[in-house]
């Protein structure tokens, strides 16, 4: 079957078999950010961002995304560069695997609370697994970003 | 101990590949290669011991895109190990390809080669196997001398003598022993008797088992792999394969978490061999399921402590038997046992009088075991800890003062491990720094909150080594490019633990210039110098000691280049970084000068490669505490804070040093509170996803924190020792602690899950 979406702000058509699962048809059109994990919607390796929301793109089927706006890390550059260095800094970035579907999440929960708590944070990510940086790593970065911000007087986020 | 200032070292510096991976860039094998690959799928047995009577491939071979399917009348008869261990391998070769005989529920029966993974999935479905199902040993207590055999076949073959014996199901057995264990515990006030359990914990890292295989351009076969040990993969595949290791090429790209599961090679085989019976590329990807069913997973244990000590709290003797379940084969079987007791008896060698250590290591009918993190160092502290603790409690004795009393010093000699001596140790230092950032006095005493909810808190010390002394190698190519940088050429894998940026730290240092001059490269048998890969926490001390060899040898090279150039002796020109200098005239050569010479009628390579092995393995000590609030009605566990303070030698990278630590806690805390392994009454596994295995979220941990107290081991780079595993060892026995002051209940057995604690709880 054929469906049409924009991804990350281009509008794309791809030839699919109905049981096309979103995350195979991202990584057939290039965006092999996008990771699977497990299989069973357990570790957000996958997620991306449907409409601006974040998804897990291994439970959700391509031919639901017709019509909709997928946008994956590698259509989110900017946004993600923005804080990731201070992820980096942490060293917590590790393994990277699970790297993009964290950033990918972090960036839905910066859009959504833009100077969230530490609480709110772990609740938020709750979803994305790390075996490797123990996690507080990861917050200690995302909390370092949003001190740098809030000492810059940085108000595009309204912090 | 030294305190010099470093420039590089000891340096928060960022990974070198964190902005690639922190933006997603596609650098993992399944990015990194072709995805028109034939895509391989692996036919496992439903049954836990059985043998394939018939197998009918040709109703499958008729679906389109199915390219081959491969049984095991098809695959070479040389039997090896998948053990990802230095030759001869301690572990047994007992493996074929596919063999007849299946020996868990996930064994490989057939290989499916197809053009989508569909019709691999199609294939599987059709293919029709009748097996002859046998009766399974599926308890390790009766492996050993039963008369069902996990391994019959006559050419099963142990390289090295480790005590195994396939007609008993045994994998190794050893007895070592220093005094006179009996008469030193028939003389001690107390003896504890006790027995524990620890599971067969999966590794759990977010990239699952993969290889991707093809034929290069000079018709050999070239393997890319999520892998640890590019080297021992490119022996093992020579050896299952039956060609010659000339015509094998193996490289890794970046890997997803490893935790040693992928010391042990997999998936490589399938692969490798579908590409050289078809000549065309094949890529084999792991399902969650698969590498949580036919993975490499922690050795399960069985550990039985007697521990004897005199009243006032002084460790006279330490009596330590390990039942280890290889599982189906033996990979690493005859290793990890060896840490149960070598790498826990040693921390109480204060006033030990006398040890014994033995072990049996069985096969049974479940997934073979193999590498992970800790290697049986974990079970073991887990379970001398815990009796050390119970001793204390037992005594009235703090279980921290009580281990001030009998824990390793600096300068000790510890029979226990191997009679090394313990050159560097601040495990002292380190249990008194954690004691006051923990504030354990204010926190051991147990606190009803009033609401059901009780809060407590629990101890443990851990130790490790540094490489296999005597076996492992590091090596490192150092060569100069033309404008004054360095490339770095290395064997061992990074695995997501920064070895790539923390040798790049210690070259720089070396060099006198910035971490960003060095070029990093690995791991690729045909490009990089031999190491033995990244495992038995022997990057940062092995192969870091090979990078510092290979800078004081590169400076020799530069310097002896430039007095060429300036017609003068080598003795005259000394090294300075940026540039060199000849003493006598004051007179200056830039890096670059030197490096453009080396490329023009030159007969002096301007690159080195060393290698290095040691003959000690110098273990990184540590203490770690952890306050939990538990809810006696549900038996739940809060952990509230974990503390940890690590004696690596000193952090070459301050902040990788911690995340590691950081992280081997967190995976300590779900081996201690939530992964479970199960096997149903046919021995099949029942946690084969992330829905039923359950490892920590950030929701899960508490509040972490880490600290360093820094010795100096004489034969590590600048100092340094390990750090990579001995991380995950605390959490067990500190959180067993901690639940048995909440709850008055010892737990011997982990996973606690909250059901047993209220369970143990309504018991009492």
């Amino acid at each position: 079957m054929e469906i049409k979406l924009t991804l990350n702000g281009r509008p794309v058509t791809g030839q699919i078999e109905p049981d096309c699962l979103l995350i195979d048809f991202l990584r057939d059109h290039g965006c092999l950010s996008v990771k699977r994990g497990c299989d069973t919607a357990n570790c957000g390796l996958c997620t991306v961002l449907m409409d601006g929301k974040p998804i897990l793109s291994c439970s959700m089927l391509a031919a639901r995304a017709a019509g909709h706006s997928v946008q994956t890390l590698e259509g989110l550059q900017e946004e993600a560069a923005d804080f990731v260095g201070f992820i980096a800094d942490q060293g917590a970035d590790q393994c990277g695997f699970c790297n993009p579907g964290f950033v990918m999440n972090t960036i839905a929960l910066l859009r959504e609370i833009p100077d969230p708590t530490d609480d709110e944070i772990r609740s938020f990510l709750a979803g994305n697994l790390c075996r490797c940086s123990g996690y507080e790593g990861q917050l200690r970065g995302i909390r370092s970003y949003l001190e740098s911000r809030r000492e810059k007087g940085d108000s595009r986020h309204g912090a | 101990m030294e305190h010099k200032e470093y420039h590089s070292i000891n340096k928060p510096v960022r990974k070198k590949d964190a902005m690639q991976l922190l933006l997603g860039k596609p650098v993992y094998t399944d990015d990194v290669t072709p995805r028109d690959a034939l895509v391989v799928k692996i036919l496992r047995s439903p049954h836990a011991n059985a043998m394939v009577e018939e197998i009918e491939t040709a109703g499958a071979l008729k679906i389109p895109g199915v390219v081959a399917i491969y049984t095991w009348k098809d695959v070479p008869q040389n039997r090896y190990t998948n053990a990802g261990q230095t030759y001869p391998e301690p572990s047994p070769y007992d493996r074929l390809i596919l063999d007849r005989h299946v020996r868990f529920a996930g064994d490989a029966v057939a290989i499916i080669a197809a053009e989508t993974e569909k019709a691999a999935l199609r294939a599987m479905k059709v293919i029709k196997v009748k097996y002859q199902v046998l009766e399974a040993v599926l308890d390790p207590h009766t492996a050993k001398d039963n008369p069902v055999l996990v391994h019959p076949e006559e050419d099963w073959y142990p390289p090295c003598p480790v005590g195994g014996d396939n007609h008993r199901n045994l994998v190794a057995s050893e007895t070592n022993s220093d005094g006179d264990i009996e008469a030193v515990l028939n003389s001690c006030d107390i003896v504890l008797d006790r027995t524990y359990h620890t599971k067969a914990y999966n590794q759990a890292m977010m990239e699952t088992f993969r290889t991707y295989a093809e034929m290069d351009a000079y018709g050999r076969l070239h393997i890319v792999s999520s892998t640890q040990i590019v080297f021992h993969v490119r022996r093992i595949l020579s050896r299952a394969l039956g060609i010659p290791k000339s015509r094998i090429r193996v490289e890794k790209p970046r890997i997803g978490g490893g935790f040693g599961a992928k010391q042990t090679s997999v998936s490589e085989v399938y692969p490798a061999f579908v590409t050289l019976k078809t000549g065309r590329p094949s890529k084999l990807i792991y399902t969650r399921e698969e590498s949580q069913i036919a993975g490499s997973p922690r050795h399960e244990m069985e550990i039985h402590v007697r521990l004897g000590a005199d009243k006032d709290g002084r460790i006279r003797g330490i009596d330590l038997y390990t039942l280890s379940n290889s599982g189906a084969y033996g990979e690493h079987g005859p290793t990890t046992v060896g840490l149960s007791g070598h790498k826990s008896i040693p921390l109480y060698t204060g006033n030990l009088e006398a040890y014994r250590f033995s072990y049996d290591v069985v096969y049974t009918n479940v997934q073979a075991a193999g590498a992970y993190r800790g290697y049986g160092a974990t079970q073991g502290i887990f379970a001398v800890e815990t009796t050390v603790n119970e001793l204390a409690e037992r005594l009235g004795i703090d279980p921290t003062v009580i281990r001030d009393k009998n824990m390793v010093r600096e300068g000790m000699q510890m029979p226990a491990y191997y009679n090394e001596t313990a050159n560097a140790c601040a495990l002292d230092r380190c249990m008194e720094h954690c004691r006051q950032i923990f504030h354990w006095d204010e926190k051991y005493p147990v606190r009803d909150m009033g609401n059901g909810k009780v809060r407590a808190a629990g101890v443990a010390m851990a130790m490790q080594g540094s490489s296999i002394s005597n076996v492992d190698v590091g090596s490192a190519t150092l060569k100069l490019s033309e404008d004054g940088t360095y490339n770095l050429i290395i064997g061992a894998a990074d695995m997501g633990t920064g070895c790539d940026t923390i040798l790049a730290q210690m070259a720089a240092e070396c060099m006198d210039c910035s971490v960003d001059d060095i070029a990093v490269f690995g791991a690729d048998t045909d490009a990089s110098p031999y190491d033995s890969g990244s495992y038995a926490s022997s990057t940062t001390y092995i192969t870091g000691k090979a990078v510092e060899k290979a800078c004081s040898q590169l400076k020799e090279k530069i310097c002896s280049i430039a007095a060429e150039m300036m017609g003068c002796g080598t003795e005259e020109i000394v090294f300075g970084g940026r540039q060199v200098r000849r003493i006598s005239t004051g007179q200056t050569l830039t890096l670059e000068e030197i490096g453009y010479k080396s490329q023009v009628f030159n007969n002096q390579a301007a690159e080195v490669t060393v290698s290095c092995s040691s003959p000690v393995s110098p273990p990184p000590f540590m203490v770690g505490m952890v306050e939990i609030e538990l809810d006696k009605e549900t038996g739940h566990v809060t952990i509230l804070d974990y503390m940890a303070v690590v004696d690596c030698g000193i952090a070459i990278n301050p902040a990788l040093a911690r995340i590691q630590t950081e992280g081997g806690i967190v995976q300590g805390i779900g081996h201690t509170l939530m992964e479970d392994i199960q096997y149903d009454q046919w021995g099949k596994p029942i946690e084969s996803s992330f829905l039923q295995y359950k490892i920590p979220t950030r929701l899960d941990m508490g509040r972490l924190r880490v600290e360093f107290e820094n010795s100096y081991e004489p034969t590590g780079p600048f100092g340094a020792k390990s750090i990579g595993e001995i991380v995950i060892n605390t959490p067990a026995p500190a959180l067993t602690h901690a639940i048995y002051r909440a709850t008055g209940v010892w737990h011997r057995e982990i996973p606690i899950t909250p059901e047993q604690i209220a369970l143990s709880i309504q018991d009492k």
